[in-house]
């Protein structure tokens, strides 16, 4: 069985996004980029299942630019056989994404395809969803247990008020929650290795997937910083700023 | 509370900025592996480890300390399991030799990597810091079959090392030491004895502990010239390389320590324990020599762990802390007080502790640079390196250590009275920094070997050629309006630097005390100036890119460089005017009249 696990390489969590100063979006510039911690999850996940003799080769993908190959060397320190970038400048939205993971899927002809619910950077969390449907497969979301059988996975999903088991025929693309696993440390050795690991690099031209943007950023803000509170001195006085100042009721 | 941060942006800066580290590498033979790429995967994930499974265990390792029950010794909770994940992650073999299991890294990369380690938690990485001293050992002196059986499993971790040097009646004077090895018919030794002050010298995280012992054999000569060095496991080893019955080694007590806990310092007693001899005989304090340089570095490396990870806490506390108002008025009008971070004195606590740690990163890299070059340069450049090293070592260990202690002390006193209340963890941070002045060669042993033997040793050789070359480059950035304001005051200290060494020699020829009288003061003064020269340089590479740099690291950088030479620098005046008071003030004073009690 083939994994395939696409990893985004992303504002590092422990960075503090800064808007650029024309509003157009987060400033990139000379900060520190890693990979999205769901993303992890994922090829964290599809290790564990190639380790448990499941699987005999995990492929990291990742779409984007030259940079996000230390993203792939990441997913490959961590154990990834191989990577693949589909390399492209210009800025890739869910839709775009989900194309180019579908052509390199036609080509790689995975049987389970791991990929974060969201990314930290712009949390759409759509790719995995429009995936599965440009596929026409089984999709299973926000997994916090995967157990992969004969042609089929089982797999328990984070949904409002509880847990939720489905059973989901393979190939299937399933996208995974916080609570799913605990990412391993990379081990020197495999840091080492995985400089030695292929690599193969695909143009975005060469794919002949249209990655015209479909949304257009208007503005991007800081969120609003938050005001001191006000004491009230009675229940009317509070009745009438919910009235007539927070217009709540 | 909040933890360790791994620094890698400074850390970036110094290798890539600062000292060129990726066309370093890449001259050397064994450094195509070290790109900068790979040189990044390997801290950031370094620097994991050390911020989630160190860094949480260095108030468990001070507040358990280590247990010694009937001869065992118990190590605090989680070091152990910390110690085998570090193990499964191949880190011990970052920069050992391939044919025994190593990755074959830089040496530098190894000590760059081991500030991620040390400053998360000291005591924890004195462990596979002085199974690093064994490996050296071996790997300099050891047999080919010592290697095979020994060495292997110290690079895996598998079993950790020692260096058993001091006994109880001597330290710094090696030569009065009394442990003795007696051959036997198979070739091996019967070594017996009782050392002190072994660190790491018995615990639970390896299944094997691996003793580098100085003893004496029963005809050898007296004082120095009659130490030999001689493998000790503390379990015997059979020949299928496991271990077998325990060998007659054992800790008999551990040493109650004012800090580094977390680490087990060790009576030893040897009763007639097998061991095997490594080098010649009576040659063993030479063998130890050759790595001398590196174990005073990795000494000196706490010297920044304690400066950083004091900076690293009392800042997010200056940051929170309500105390006061700003005197120029509220900056946190909203708020019942300012943060302290407002207030001066503060200021000056913080960004002193600041330059010291970025100081004392740049330092640690360049020394740790010159030593790679020590081992794989072209003949002439490992003369020079060797030279530069021989000169840097002590002023790198003693004077990052002393100002390292000294950041520490800062750091608690920006907490005020919750510096001194242990769950802070400041006052822990000041204890075990105490110590970095005292082994390895105190201040004292440092500045004797600075100016009695590196510098006048070599009638100022290596002072010479070391203030001509830096000086060159210094000059070389007056032209640069960003530092050129500098270049002059650290011209003008070199130069007297160069000539306080003259007049100490010509002193010291009438009196020898005069040498120890200056020592201290001389080492502290040549430390500022040779942080001076980095701090220059460091500004010089910091302005050209501070421009393009959105973030402010660059800027930044230009500010400490500024406090640098305006606040920290100007110690030098002091220093100059005790450094010239001599010998005569130390000695006016008859010993019988030195208190009257």
């Amino acid at each position: 069985m083939k994994i395939l696990v696409a990893v985004k390489r992303v504002l590092d969590y422990n960075v503090k996004a800064r808007v650029k100063a024309d509003k157009s979006g987060v400033d990139l510039s000379n900060v520190k980029m890693s990979m999205n911690p769901f993303d992890e999850i994922a090829v964290e996940e599809a290790l564990r299942i190639s380790e448990a003799g499941k699987a005999d080769e995990v492929v990291a993908v990742s779409l984007g630019v030259s940079q996000a190959q230390e993203t792939l060397r990441t997913a490959m320190a961590m154990g990834a056989d191989r990577g693949i970038l589909v390399e492209s400048d210009a800025e890739l939205q869910p839709l775009a994404v989900a194309k180019l993971l579908k052509h390199v899927i036609e080509k790689e002809q995975p049987d389970l395809v791991l990929l974060g619910k969201q990314a930290i950077d712009d949390d759409s969390n759509q790719t995995g969803q429009m995936l599965a449907a440009l596929m026409d497969w089984p999709q299973a979301t926000f997994a916090s247990k995967v157990e992969v059988g004969e042609g089929k996975a089982q797999v328990t999903r984070e949904i409002d008020g509880g847990l939720e088991t489905i059973e989901v025929t393979l190939p299937a693309v399933i996208t995974t929650d916080l609570r799913l696993n605990e990412p391993r440390y990379a081990k020197l050795p495999n840091i080492m290795k995985a400089k030695k690991k292929p690599l193969d690099v695909i143009p975005v031209a060469d794919t002949g997937v249209d990655v015209t943007p479909r949304l257009e950023v208007l503005e991007v803000n800081e969120p609003q910083a938050r005001s001191a509170g006000i004491k009230v001195s009675s229940v009317d006085e509070l009745v009438d700023k919910l009235k007539n100042e927070a217009k709540v009721i | 509370m909040t933890h360790y941060k791994a620094p890698l942006r400074d850390m970036e800066f110094v290798l890539n900025d600062l000292l060129d580290f990726p066309s370093h590498y890449a001259a050397m033979p064994n450094g195509a592996d070290a790109t900068p790429e790979t040189v990044t995967a390997i801290l950031e994930e370094a620097g994991k480890f050390a911020e989630n499974v160190l860094a949480p265990l260095n108030a468990v390792g001070d507040s358990e300390g280590c247990q010694w029950n009937d001869g065992k010794v118990t190590t605090p909770s989680g070091f152990k399991e910390a110690y085998a994940q570090y193990v499964d992650g191949g880190w011990p073999a970052l920069s050992h030799d391939p044919a025994y299991g190593g990755q074959g890294l830089p040496h530098s990369l190894s000590t760059v990597m081991s500030e991620l380690i040390n400053t998360a938690n000291w005591a924890w990485g004195m462990y596979p810091g002085l199974s690093h001293g064994a490996m050296n050992t071996l790997s300099e002196h050891g047999t080919e079959e010592q290697k095979q059986t020994y060495l292997t499993k110290l690079i895996s971790g598998q079993w950790t090392g020692t260096m058993c040097l001091t006994e109880p009646h001597c330290g710094t004077d090696l030569g009065m030491l009394r442990t003795k090895a007696e051959p036997q018919a198979d070739g091996t030794y019967r070594i017996s004895g009782t050392k002190i002050f072994i660190s790491a010298g018995d615990h639970d995280m390896a299944e094997n502990i691996v003793h580098i012992v100085l003893a004496r054999l029963p005809d050898a000569p007296a004082g120095t010239k009659g130490i030999s060095l001689f493998i000790v496991p503390k379990f015997r080893v059979r020949a299928d390389g496991s271990c077998g019955e325990a060998n007659h080694v054992s800790c008999g007590s551990l040493e109650h320590k004012m800090g580094i806990h977390g680490n087990a310092t060790c009576v030893l007693n040897f009763d007639g324990a097998e061991g095997f001899l490594i080098g010649p005989e009576n040659r063993g304090l030479n063998c130890m020599f050759t790595f001398m340089n590196s174990a005073r570095i990795g000494t000196a490396l706490q010297g920044l762990a304690h400066a950083e990870w004091g900076f690293q806490h009392s800042l997010a506390y200056a940051r929170e802390r309500l105390q006061m108002r700003s005197l120029s008025g509220p900056k946190n009008p909203d708020g019942p007080a300012d943060p302290i971070i407002v207030h001066a004195d503060v200021r000056r606590m913080l960004m002193t502790q600041k330059v010291f740690a970025e100081g004392h990163r740049m330092l640690l890299y360049f020394t740790a640079k010159l030593l790679d070059i020590t081992h794989h340069g072209s003949e002439e450049e490992r003369k020079r390196a060797e030279g530069r090293l021989a000169l840097l070592t002590p002023i790198a260990k003693a004077f990052m250590t002393e100002t390292g202690f000294e950041s520490a002390n800062l750091g608690l006193q920006c907490f005020g009275g919750h510096g001194y209340i242990r769950e802070w963890g400041m006052e822990q941070n000041v204890r075990d920094s105490r110590i970095s002045t005292i082994y390895e060669g105190t201040t004292g042993i440092q500045a004797l070997d600075l100016l009695g033997r590196k510098v006048l040793g070599s009638q100022g050789a290596l002072l010479k050629d070391f203030l001509e070359e830096a000086g060159a480059e210094v000059q070389a950035l007056a032209g640069n309006p960003a530092v050129a304001q500098w270049v002059p005051l650290v011209g003008k200290l070199a130069m007297e630097l160069g000539e306080m060494t003259k007049q100490i020699g010509a002193k010291a020829m009438a009196n020898p005390d005069e040498v120890g009288a200056a020592s201290v003061d001389y080492l502290m003064y040549s430390g500022y100036v040779v942080q001076a020269y980095l701090w220059l340089k460091a500004a010089a590479v910091a302005a050209e890119k501070a421009d393009a740099d959105e973030s402010g690291f660059y800027k930044a950088k230009l500010a400490s460089a500024n406090f640098y030479f305006s606040k920290i620098l100007p110690r030098t005046r002091a220093l100059k005017t005790t450094i010239e008071a001599g010998a005569e003030p130390l000695f006016a004073l008859d010993e019988s009249a030195f208190a009257y009690l």
